[in-house]
């Protein structure tokens, strides 16, 4: 992946009514990755996103979108980045190609292109059945798909989806969930918040954690499973066939290893390397039966609960 | 822009508000040819302006045309507007929209054209299709001048009828919900309309000049002062020229040459254009510094 910078900010910062929302926020998101933003209701995620957009205006600090300053050139942004909004809505006397229709004109779509992109997009949606049934009939979930292919419809060079996956179904959230994971490969780049921290584990490259319009924790996704849930180390589980007292003294010896723990017959060892082989074959050295042994794999849920236990 | 407003006027001409309205103005139409058609048979008399006497002759239990469109012209300018802005806020379509390459303004301002021009093709029709059976009915062909005057009578109520939706889209910047904005605009038309003129500027004006004084402060008596000179340029009534009684120009025999009727209704049509821009200003400086985001 290349490391091309498409957004950023630097002490990007939001108040309202002296109240810091956003607070000195430096993020960088790279080029065709997908970008997590998490938080709990109200740490600024949302706020953040309509800086990006140049929809509210920073208090201090700066935004970049591809090299352009929302605030001060929205149009030039406007014309390469999609938008979800948090509520999505439609208008409702019109159909969801009529509703594309007109977004597609306002962005200067070529006009004998736009319906083979509005069948295509609506497709890749799910709509194709109900491309020409009023939106006004449609579910929650339905208008979540067409919000979608509305920020789509642009073939934006940025997309921005604020909790895309809302209201969805299950099949829904696949689909959906496997449409975001195909947009880096035709150029564009994601940014997405949530709250699904298994939907974002399964699609995001990289993340962000907000709290009280802060960044507790960001970078990509494996480097901080690592350094959450270890200190920057790997965890191995080694399950015996039964508890053996001198393993983990044993264990603790091989090169790597920092820390052993034990839990009747699981043993649990810090290292800071992949050393499951290196193991194995000294727990059968030393004449122990190894049921099972597997790298923990870390959960993203771990890591936000990690950061927000430590604040109480 | 001009997407924007395409898809207005499509919005307008497909929606059953629009159509009710349309109904309204064509019944409007249709009483008040009727009661030119009364009035003109029961006083035959004078024969200056008779074209113009369809719109401002009144039948036995109909008032004229332009009463009539006095009073509908204000519901027309504020079911155009009220909800302009918060519909597209509370549907969530506004952040979708203002995320879409295209100024701000371009938002507020398609609106704004859209409506004028809906307004616009309501009232010539009305006046229109009003002249057409009028002119059959009477056959009396209508004369350049009267041609002129009913001309700046049909700018004029467009301008009257911009100035309702302009305070309408003003409440719809203003206030989140459309019911909210909804009652504002009426509360500020019965007010204009019933109140202000018909109750209050009577009780506190001790005198006749104060009280036209006052009455001019409600755009209701501009446009009915306006149109009164363009209309009906024999009349001195107690508009315009108000008059304490005895006074012996109150009616004059000959009437106002289109070029004095026109410096006349100036300082009215210069103070309807201004009312309305200002409300207009108001939205859209109101609307350019607004949050966008729905809650
Ligand atoms: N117009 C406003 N005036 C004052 N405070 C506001 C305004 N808009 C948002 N806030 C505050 O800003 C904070 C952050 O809101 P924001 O919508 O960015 O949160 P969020 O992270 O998107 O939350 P959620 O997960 O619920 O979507 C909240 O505390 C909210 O009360
Ligand atoms: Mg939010």
């Amino acid at each position: 992946m290349d490391k091309n910078i498409v957004v950023e900010t630097k002490d990007l910062t939001k108040k309202y009514n002296g109240t810091t929302v956003v607070d000195q926020l430096n993020l960088h998101i790279y080029e065709n990755e997908i970008f997590g933003i998490l938080g709990p209701n109200g740490a600024g995620k949302t706020t953040t996103i309509l800086m990006l957009l140049g929809l509210t205006e920073p208090t201090a600090g700066t935004a970049t979108v591809a090299g352009h300053n929302p605030t001060r050139e929205p149009l030039q942004v406007k014309r390469i980045v999609g938008y979800m909004p948090e509520k999505v809505g439609f208008y409702d006397s019109l159909t969801p190609r009529e509703n594309l229709k007109f977004i597609a004109e306002l962005n200067n779509i070529p006009y004998h292109t736009i319906d083979a992109k509005i069948d295509e997009i609506l497709k890749a949606v799910g709509l194709s059945k109900q491309a020409d049934q009023r939106v006004g009939t449609f579910s929650r979930g339905m208008k979540q798909r067409l919000g979608i292919a509305d920020a789509l419809i642009k073939e934006p060079k940025v997309v921005i989806l604020d909790e895309p996956t809302a209201g969805l179904d299950p099949e829904g959230i696949n689909q959906i969930l496997d449409l975001i994971a195909s947009l880096p490969k035709r150029g564009t780049t994601v940014a997405l918040s949530s709250h699904q921290l298994y939907q974002v584990q399964r699609v995001c490259h990289s993340i962000a954690i907000f709290s009280r319009g802060k960044v507790v924790v960001a970078g990509s996704l494996d480097d901080l499973g690592r350094k959450a849930l270890a200190e920057g180390h790997y965890r191995i589980e080694v399950e015996v066939a039964q508890a053996s007292p001198g393993l983990a003294d044993i264990l603790a010896k091989v090169k790597g290893v920092s820390k052993v723990e034990t839990k009747d017959n699981l043993l649990i060892v810090s290292a800071d390397s992949d050393l499951r082989a290196e193991l194995a074959r000294t727990v059968v050295h030393a004449n122990v039966p190894l049921v099972q042994m597997k790298i923990q794999e870390f959960s993203l849920d771990a890591i936000y609960m990690k950061y927000f236990q430590e604040k109480g | 822009m001009v997407t924007i407003i395409r898809k207005e006027l499509a919005d307008y001409f497909t929606s059953i508000r629009c159509f009710i309205l349309f109904l309204l103005v064509f019944l409007v139409g249709a009483a008040g040819l009727y009661a030119a058609w009364q009035g003109i048979r029961s006083n035959p008399g004078d024969s200056s302006f008779v074209f113009l006497r369809l719109f401002t002759s009144e039948g036995t239990a109909i008032p004229a045309l332009i009463s009539l469109l006095a009073l509908i012209v204000p519901i027309i300018g504020i079911t155009l507007g009220f909800d302009a802005i918060n519909s597209e806020r509370t549907g969530g379509t506004l952040s979708r929209l203002l995320a879409q390459p295209i100024y701000r303004d371009s938002v507020i301002n398609g609106k704004f054209l859209a409506g004028m021009v809906t307004l616009a093709i309501m009232v010539a029709s009305v006046v229109g299709i009003v002249g057409g059976y009028g002119l059959r009915m009477i056959g009396v062909p209508p004369t350049a001048e009267e041609i002129i005057r009913l001309f700046l009578y049909v700018v004029f109520t467009i301008i009257y009828g911009a100035f309702w939706m302009a305070i309408a889209v003003l409440f719809s910047v203003v206030f989140r919900r459309v019911a909210t904005s909804l009652m504002s605009s009426v509360a500020v038309w019965l007010f204009f309309g019933f109140f202000y003129t018909l109750m209050i500027v009577p009780a506190v004006a001790k005198s006749v000049d104060l009280m036209i004084l006052l009455r001019r402060f409600s755009p209701n008596t501009l446009f009915e002062e306006a149109t009164t000179v363009l209309l009906l340029p024999q009349w001195r009534g107690s508009g315009l020229f108000a008059v304490g009684e005895g006074d012996i120009s109150f009616m004059l025999p000959n009437a106002l040459s289109l070029g004095q009727s026109i410096l006349v209704v100036w300082p009215q049509l210069v103070s309807l254009i201004a009312l309305s821009i200002i409300c207009f200003a108001i939205s859209y400086i109101l609307f350019m510094r607004q949050e966008v985001r729905s809650t």
